[in-house]
């Protein structure tokens, strides 16, 4: 009968992976957004931060999360696109007119732009973790800090100079603004996938996602503004020229 | 009668055959009434058409008071046009006005195969209840009233998911064209009733299983479903058919 596979294979299956891991991808993204906030306190924090996280587990931690976010945005991204892509073999010859119906309907520019935002933030978070993780494109070597006695990577340097360059702020800015717009639609329709959403409970399931969508959207573009208008380059980087 | 009639320009999808090209022909139809229906005025476009010789315009209708969804059409790119609540056969001309246009189109999806101008094959929804929307058992006669306890809210959603007429509105109006509004439903009525829930598991599995078979598209939980069904089921029931799949499957 029935076992757990059927989870990969029929369209409700697909959908509940794509609920999940789109509510677990949001626990990540606040996690790591309460972190980078450590950024507008200083370079000190940040970079004790960053060292306390590599240092957990004897380093073990940080590997294991990172295998377990690849899986994660691997399972939203495939579950994800299938579910835009049955529209095509479902629906092969559209309406010559088509409007919406209005009233109860959450049909809205972000329930329809999922695929387009989310494919935008697949290709951006791979571009992120080798820019920030990899250091690829970076305009100069940042020689380690010492912190407690132990040798760490100065990601704060790092990220201030690539912040300090125009059109990477812009770059983020636009990709927040995805961010936002997969998440207004997307926070209300993973309850509504896991089946927790419920007459007593949508509006207020419906203005937390607005509020999440919206929190998250500002707090990740606050972090390239502030640095952009408020935080010198680090010395020695090309950019600190201009 | 006279001095409320007025006119309107129909742009109405016509195709002679399943595998024949189709395309939006344009009519005018003047002398329509306010309180005609729209089934009405497409009767008389109809009469008109016969006289004139070309073919009539094939759409499908039975009751033509709501209740038993043999009607279906895209109105101005509105499943069941443009009232909430309603069935095609309940749109009255009264909501369109002197000289407008009304593009009248067939539910459109891989699984409703178009039969002929404005009627398609529906029978993939009679495969998915063949595949689970029933009772096994002989429930025989009604049970004396206090041996099997139902609270009431669950016998009130399960008749309000009852009410599906099985018109196929909600996956003509999805962007996917997925069939999620109907099976839920179906799932709905029989999994909040004891004489149901003995073969939940099993039902829920077949009858998504045969959704998906007859290539219905996936659920992105637009909701545009609900917007349009004449008997308002709730998107709540795709919820419950997630959970009970859950439940199924662990
Ligand atoms: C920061 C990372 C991300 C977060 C927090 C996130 C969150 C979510 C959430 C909560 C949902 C709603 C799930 C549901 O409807 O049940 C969702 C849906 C979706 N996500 Fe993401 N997502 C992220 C990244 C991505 C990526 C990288 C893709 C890649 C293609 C993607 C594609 C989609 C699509 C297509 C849907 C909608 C599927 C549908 O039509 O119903 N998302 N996302
Ligand atoms: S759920 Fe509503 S729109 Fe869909 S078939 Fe049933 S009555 Fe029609
Ligand atoms: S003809 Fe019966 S519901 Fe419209």
């Amino acid at each position: 009968m029935a076992g757990l596979t059927d989870i990969t294979r029929s369209t409700v299956g697909k959908k509940l992976l794509n609920g999940l891991t789109g509510l677990l991808l949001c626990g990540f993204i606040v996690s790591h957004l309460t972190g980078n906030l450590l950024l507008l306190v200083g370079r000190e924090a940040f970079n004790q931060y960053a060292y306390f996280l590599h240092s957990l587990g004897h380093g073990a931690v940080v590997p294991i999360m990172e295998v377990g976010l690849v899986m994660l945005f691997g399972a939203h991204a495939i579950s994800g696109i299938s579910v835009a892509r049955s529209r095509r073999r479902a629906r092969p010859d559209g309406y010559k007119k088509s409007a919406n119906a209005g009233g109860t309907s959450r049909k809205s520019l972000a329930s329809r732009s999922m695929i387009v935002t989310g494919t935008v933030l697949l290709i951006f978070v791979i571009l992120h973790v080798a820019q920030f993780k990899l250091g690829w494109g970076q305009l100069r070597d940042y020689p380690d800090v010492m912190i407690d006695g132990h040798a760490s990577v100065d990601l704060y340097s790092r990220v201030v100079d690539w912040f300090n360059w125009a059109p990477m702020v812009g770059l983020y800015v636009v990709v927040m603004l995805m961010l936002g717009n997969h998440l207004r639609h997307g926070f209300w329709s993973a309850f509504q996938t896991l089946g927790a959403n419920n007459p007593r409970y949508e509006n207020l399931i419906n203005t937390a996602g607005m509020l999440f969508a919206a929190a998250m959207a500002v707090g990740f573009l606050l972090i390239p503004i502030y640095i952009f208008l408020f935080v010198e380059p680090t010395a020695g980087s090309s950019l600190a020229a201009g | 009668m006279a001095g409320n009639e007025f006119s309107v320009k129909l742009l109405i999808w016509r195709q002679s055959g399943p595998a024949q090209p189709g395309e939006l022909a344009s009519y005018t139809m003047d002398n329509v009434l306010p309180e005609m229906s729209l089934l009405e005025m497409l009767d008389l476009l109809n009469e008109k058409l016969t006289a004139e010789g070309i073919d009539p315009v094939a759409f499908d209708s039975d009751c033509r008071e709501g209740i038993c969804g043999t009607c279906g059409l895209v109105i101005n790119g509105i499943a069941h046009g443009p009232h909430s609540g309603a069935a095609t056969c309940e749109v009255r001309m009264r909501s369109f006005s002197d000289g407008e246009t009304i593009v009248i189109e067939p539910f459109r999806a891989a699984s409703f195969p178009v039969i002929k101008d404005l009627v398609v094959d529906r029978a993939a929804f009679d495969r998915i209840m063949q595949a689970g929307g029933y009772v096994s058992i002989n429930t025989g006669s009604a049970p004396e009233a206090n041996s099997i306890p139902v609270p009431r809210p669950h016998a009130e959603s399960a008749m309000d998911a009852a009410a599906c007429i099985g018109c196929a509105a909600c996956v003509a109006a999805c962007p996917n064209a997925s069939a999620s509004l109907f099976t839920s439903a179906k799932i709905s009525q029989y999994a909040q009733l004891p004489q149901g829930r003995a073969e939940a598991k099993r039902r829920v599995v077949r009858m998504v299983d045969a959704m998906d078979e007859e290539g219905f598209g996936n659920c992105s939980n637009h909701g545009e479903c609900e917007a349009v069904c004449p008997k308002e089921i709730s998107i709540f029931n795709i919820g419950r058919m997630r959970r009970e799949y859950l439940k199924a499957v662990l």
